[in-house]
């Protein structure tokens, strides 16, 4: 039992408002949201893409909407999606197929699935071979960080998406275009940082659950659109009156593909844990810093992509420095503890583990790990664990 | 007769093996730099160029499944912190490193000087490596291989990877080496390995005649021994290929099956096509199910991991950096999803199978994600029957035998009984 089992108090008035926006966002598993902006004019189109990262300036700047697909959560019922997959294969693949299959992604004229994994790389050929009439393309992040070759491919790749996604909406991806794009989400990644220092720095205003769905609104909504809602709701949390509970600060490592329910970050926060810092939804937030914007776009998205991308499982470790990166992050968000969480079967995730947790050993950072799944419906076992953890942490500084 | 040329090709194979091992065991007196890397996408011809020996962490791990070790060698993992849920080969490698890291001749395998890490068809052997750089502490070279997405290699993705190979693989192993590649020498390789290469696929598509003369999975892994391992490019490999072919053009003219554990073959009773590789820790065991049953496996995708070449791709001397990034780019897993299933729809009409079975295993999510949609395509597109069974590589705990031998016979009962409806 945890010493303190006080969440966040729940928003109420615009604040709620704004909150229950981004839950229906979140939650619009059809697209609908998505279909109502192309109906506003029927030159648009929209592109999903796959965890974790695109280039989705290039795509914006073609006329086309990256929508970000995340799984199912545990919102749909797998009907199908399980026969496509053996037992011992994680469960974001079954539910982007349910979604696949069972018409929900009628409203996404293409499709990108990013190298990250095996799992995701095999997808986008079961795509192609599903849905023939769709635009399905593999965009194989280049894993050599050298401007002349990695740079030269990950360029030609980047043409490659701008040609497919220009092939659909008639618009020809010109730089001035592709620098109006990489302006406008630069004020997104601004308005990001700026929710993420809010959080670092009084986390009680921004419980794990809002920022959350506020990361996933990036997913489906026009950049714009989206940098102003996180504005509103920095103004309208900051002014909340939220109070701080005797919560410890934790940071999240390994939740950067397939995502954990709302419950289990729920489950977390009563737990007694502020999460100050994860890599959910990392593909909105994986550049942190703005693009440079003088220049040639095309190389300044390059440049920004081999030399600004946050570590991560999926990307080769060049230095061999993650451990440092997550021991000084550690540091820098002046975290208690870490929770190793990773999806289950996710090779890359748990492959990384091992690593990052013998770093938190020797650095004498508290950690525990667990795995979930997108539909893991049973809390309380993790409940107990991050409780647990919570407490000795309270208790004595250390688990 | 036959007998004798069987065992030329087989004892050749033994003394090759032999011999690189106890080369390896000298390096270190011998001041002999080494190198580990993969098979999907090796560089062989590289490496022997420069004389450097490689050691391939994927063989020690089935070998050490041969041996009936990795079922301990993983709970050393394990117990080291790695989750149950990953490539088991990786863990058997972490837990032979962990247990002395013997190699199958008892003797302590070298330490690697350098990691070349070429992952063609599979992320998880950049985890690999990542792993194996925190326990030896050496440098790592990358070679990222880009993925035929789209069902072809375009020129970018060929510039790229021969790119990376002149200005980051080539410079690095000569500073390891302490010598530069001598690029004659490397074409006189490269023209090596097309013979062997020409007289695998020979010894492949042997599997087309009636009776297949070979089994092109139990068989066709230790075929596949020499050319996907450390003799590519070699003389050795070019002898070996010449003796195997001789000995199967043998067994062809006589009408004879394959070579089994427990003799040859009398009476081929199914045609199969095999996707997926096999298990390795009962593996006589999972051999015998098949022949037992008078299986063969006439053709397998496995035997495609570290070169596809029955689609015509052959090392060509004139090009040594083109080659060598087309040749890591062709593997099978490298292949995407669409064109490995139509190449299993081809090896089913041409090599005239009654059927089509997936060994799905538990680690390599490189081979396993899709493949229950492979099935379904290869049933609708073919109409022969499609087995599934489900094992893993060197992960004992995997390897139900009563049930996949239940499975297996209702397998051919079915193909059986297709056959006689049609
Ligand atoms: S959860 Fe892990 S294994 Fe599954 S698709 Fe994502 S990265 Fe790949
Ligand atoms: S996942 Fe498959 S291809 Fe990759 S290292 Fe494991 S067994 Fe080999």
């Amino acid at each position: 039992m945890s010493l303190e089992t006080l969440e966040s108090a729940p928003a109420t008035g615009a604040l709620a408002e704004l909150v229950a926006h981004a839950t229906r966002l979140y939650e619009d598993l059809e697209l609908k949201g998505v279909r109502d902006w192309k109906a506003q004019d029927p030159s648009r189109r929209a592109i999903g893409f796959l965890p974790v990262y695109v280039p989705r300036e290039v795509i914006h700047a073609a006329n086309a909407l990256p929508v970000g697909i995340m799984g199912g959560g545990d919102q749909i019922e797998i009907v199908r999606g399980d026969s496509y997959f053996q037992s011992y294969i994680c469960h974001l693949p079954r539910s982007v197929i349910e979604l696949a299959v069972s018409g929900r992604l009628a409203a996404l004229d293409g499709l990108v699935f990013p190298s990250i994994c095996d799992v995701i790389r095999n997808l986008s050929g079961m795509f192609k071979v599903l849905l023939p009439d769709r635009w399905v393309h593999y965009l194989d992040l280049p894993q050599n960080f050298d401007r002349e070759s990695g740079g030269r491919f990950y360029r030609h790749e980047m043409a490659t998406i701008a040609k497919g996604v220009s092939a659909l909406t008639g618009v020809e991806v010109t730089n001035e275009r592709l620098s109006a794009s990489i302006s406008l989400y630069n004020e997104n990644r601004r308005a990001l940082a700026q929710l993420q220092q809010m959080r670092v720095a009084s986390p009680w205003q921004v419980p794990a659950t809002e920022y959350y769905l506020l990361l996933r609104a990036s997913y489906v909504l026009p950049p714009q659109e989206h940098t102003d809602l996180i504005r509103r709701y920095m103004q309208l949390s900051a002014a909340s009156g939220r109070v701080e509970q005797d919560n410890i600060r934790v940071m999240v490592r390994g939740a950067f593909c397939e995502q954990p329910p709302l419950g289990l970050l729920r489950t977390l926060e009563r737990a007694g844990c502020y999460l100050v810092d994860d890599d959910l939804v990392l593909g909105a937030r994986f550049i942190p810093q703005p693009i440079a914007q003088d220049g040639d776009p095309w190389q300044a998205l390059v440049d920004a992509f081999l030399y600004h991308t946050l570590p991560t499982a999926s990307k080769y470790d060049v230095q061999a420095s993650k451990e440092a990166d997550l021991v000084q992050s550690v540091k820098e968000v002046r975290a208690d503890g870490v929770l190793l969480m990773a999806p289950s079967f996710c090779d890359p995730a748990l492959l990384d583990q091992p690593m990052l947790a013998h770093a938190l050993e020797k650095a004498g950072i508290p950690f525990t790990s667990f795995k979930y799944a997108e539909d893991t419906g049973q809390f309380q076992v993790i409940r107990e664990q991050a409780g647990t953890f919570a407490d000795a942490i309270k208790l004595w500084g250390t688990t | 007769m036959t007998v004798a040329v069987k065992d030329l090709s087989q004892d050749r194979q033994k003394q090759m093996i032999a011999s690189h091992y106890a080369r390896l065991s000298r390096a270190g007196q011998e001041g002999r730099k080494v190198v580990y890397t993969f098979v999907p996408g090796n560089l062989t011809e590289l490496l022997n160029n420069l004389g450097l020996l490689p050691v391939l962490p994927e063989i020690n791990a089935l070998q050490s499944g041969m041996r009936g070790k990795t079922g301990e060698y993983i709970q050393v993992a394990e117990k080291a912190g790695h989750s149950e849920d990953v490539c088991t080969y990786v863990k058997a490698d972490i837990g032979m490193l962990k247990s002395g890291n013997l190699g199958p001749t008892g003797e302590p395998l070298p330490r690697p000087d350098l990691l070349l890490l070429s992952y063609t068809g599979c992320f998880t052997f950049l985890k690999w490596f990542e792993l194996l750089k925190r326990e030896y502490d050496c440098p790592v070279v990358m070679l990222h291989v880009p993925y035929q997405g789209d069902g072809q290699i375009t020129p970018a993705m060929r510039k790229y990877v021969s790119d990376q190979l002149r200005d980051v693989v080539i410079p690095a192993l000569e500073t390891l080496a302490g010598r530069k590649v001598d690029y004659d020498l490397l074409s006189e390789q490269l023209a090596l390995s097309a013979r062997a290469e020409e007289d695998l696929v020979w010894v492949l598509e042997s599997a087309k005649h009636r009776p297949s003369p070979i089994d092109a999975y139990f068989g066709g892994v230790y075929y596949i021994g020499p050319i996907f391992t450390s003799f590519r490019g070699t003389t050795d490999a070019v002898e070996y290929y010449q003796l195997l072919r001789q000995e199967i053009q043998q067994r062809m003219d006589q009408g004879l099956g394959p070579v089994t554990p427990e003799g040859t073959l009398s009476q081929e009773k199914f045609r199969i096509v095999v996707e997926g590789p096999p298990n390795w820790t009962s593996f006589r065991e999972f051999w015998r199910m098949f022949y037992g049953e008078g299986a063969v496996v006439v053709a397998s995708s496995y035997t495609k991991v570290g070169g596809l070449y029955d689609r015509g791709f052959r090392h060509d001397p004139t090009q040594p950096l083109d080659t060598l990034a087309d040749y890591c780019m062709g593997c099978y897993t490298n292949l995407n999803l669409p064109d490995r299933i139509n190449l299993l729809e081809k090896y089913i009409h041409d090599y005239s199978a009654d059927g089509f079975l997936i060994n799905s295993v538990k680690s390599c999510n490189s081979f396993s994600a899709g493949q229950l949609l492979i099935l379904r395509e290869l049933e609708k597109r073919t109409g022969r029957s499609g087995g599934f069974i489900e094992s893993d590589l060197v992960d004992p705990r995997y390897f139900s035998a009563a049930n996949i031998k239940n499975r297996l016979e209702s397998y051919f009962q079915m193909v059986d009984a297709k056959r006689a409806r049609a």
